[in-house]
């Protein structure tokens, strides 16, 4: 469980992203139809994109607030994030890929608070065998089918040890049926690392799988929000 | 004129690499905030790093001269240093870095915006800083851009005449390129020698041209 907690306005053209909630929880669902702004949320947790106001603290960590002119840099605020289009580096095998988070003692300056606690610290056997990818290591990224790039994605977000994971519509470039082969690894994540996240998607089927509570977007705002066990 | 072909060609090459070893790093770093930063003033800096491209060379030397001049700030200061640098190879080499340099940043800034900025950021998710970003993502991914433009910035230093000619003097032995070995022979009316030295400077601009040709054309990573 962690608390997060966030209150975001975005306006972008003529759409705006008004959305709020603070709650724990171990998986926040976000669920909207596209263009309802659940990409923009997530780039916000992540500090891709600033709002126009509003704050993001996850747990006891505040990583914006417009009001008190704090915005931790994206590469400070520890979140593991997962696009949409997984974004693999293309220059880099797979291990090569999974291991560009992992924190390493020279990596980390001393002065750096980001030191993984022990039970966040996921070594890269553990992280392979979980995702069933330790066959790939050695693969180059082109290499990889759809399945197998997503799982890679996740892996690579584990390996920098994030207090939070966000998913951006995991299972969308996956068809119907792998979709049922990934959702597990996703699922043992959960059970077995507890590493919290927020899933985006636009798939009802899933958030009952995944997600304890969800946020229902509207053309921006929250229509509904859910607890779902 | 009585320096051999192969000491003025190898001359030249010398003073093209170190040239492009000069303008490279420097290029980079502009072809990085053109491609990635917005500033106030942006398009009169972008002007500026282009206008050696379309300025008479011979003006560019001579705006060179006048800033290197003993009655100048950076003349005394280079004075003051023991530093000599017209009339010398030094010279050669500056009159080459600032004509290749806006052809470099070009060419790298091109890569540069080649390069998908969604693996920027998701590097800087990973916890990588701007600097490690650049480093490991930005950098590998427009490598091949990068070693075209110093094949094209050498290659473009070679024929340099004009700067060079008003700065460091063609000097036989000490600082003639070339280019310059090329106009002082056909002006000697010694066209035997001139075209000896053309055919080994197409040579060289062929085979620089050819390689940054293949270089680009190569089926990209990404």
């Amino acid at each position: 469980m962690i608390r997060l907690d966030f209150a975001v306005t975005l306006r972008q053209g003529v759409f705006t992203l008004e959305v709020a909630d603070a709650a724990s929880v171990e998986v926040l669902g976000v669920f909207g139809p596209s263009g309802s702004g659940k990409t923009s949320l997530l780039e916000v947790i992540a500090g891709l994109r600033t709002p126009d106001t509003g704050h993001v603290r996850v747990a006891d960590r505040l990583l914006l607030s417009t009001e008190q002119r704090v915005n931790v840099p994206p590469h400070h605020r520890q979140v593991g994030y997962v696009p949409q289009d997984v974004a693999l580096f293309p220059h880099l095998d797979v291990r090569g890929n999974l291991l560009y988070g992992a924190p390493s003692r020279s990596r980390i300056p001393l002065h750096d608070s980001r030191l993984p606690s022990p039970d966040s610290r996921h070594d890269l056997e553990q992280i392979c065998t979980m995702l069933e990818i330790a066959h790939l290591v050695d693969r180059r990224v082109a290499d990889l089918s759809g399945g197998e790039r997503q799982r890679v994605a996740i892996g690579r977000a584990l390996m920098s040890a994030p207090r939070i994971l966000l998913l951006d519509e995991p299972l969308t470039a996956v068809d119907r049926s792998r979709k049922d082969r990934i959702l597990p690894y996703l699922l043992r994540i959960r059970r077995e690392l507890h590493v919290p996240m927020v899933y985006v998607t636009h798939d009802w089927r899933e958030m009952h799988a995944i997600a304890d509570r969800v946020l229902v977007l509207e053309a921006g705002r929250v229509g509904e929000v859910r607890s779902e066990k | 004129m009585e320096q051999g072909v192969l000491s003025i060609a190898a001359f030249t090459a010398l003073m093209g690499v170190l040239s492009t070893l000069v303008a490279l790093p420097l290029g980079i770093g502009a072809a990085f905030l053109l491609a990635r930063r917005s500033f106030a003033g942006k398009p009169v800096v972008e002007t500026l790093m282009a206008l050696p491209l379309v300025l008479p060379p011979v003006a560019t030397g001579f705006l060179l001269l006048q800033l290197l001049a003993l009655d100048s700030a950076v003349g005394r200061a280079l004075d003051a240093a023991g530093i000599e640098v017209v009339f010398t190879w030094k010279a050669v080499v500056l009159a080459m870095a600032v004509m290749n340099f806006p052809l470099i940043v070009l060419t790298v800034r091109a890569g540069f915006e080649q390069v998908d900025v969604r693996y920027e950021r998701v590097a800087a998710t990973l916890g990588a800083g701007p600097f490690r970003v650049f480093l490991t993502i930005t950098l590998p991914l427009a490598a091949r851009s990068i070693v075209a433009a110093a094949i094209l910035g050498f290659a473009r230093a070679l024929g340099e005449f004009g700067a060079t000619i008003v700065v460091a003097g063609g000097i036989p032995g000490q600082t003639q390129t070339l280019a310059v070995a090329i106009f002082n022979l056909t002006e000697a009316g010694r066209e035997a020698d001139a075209n000896r030295l053309l055919l080994v400077s197409m040579a060289l601009a062929f085979g620089a041209m050819l390689l940054a040709n293949l270089i680009q054309r190569r089926k990209p990573v990404a």
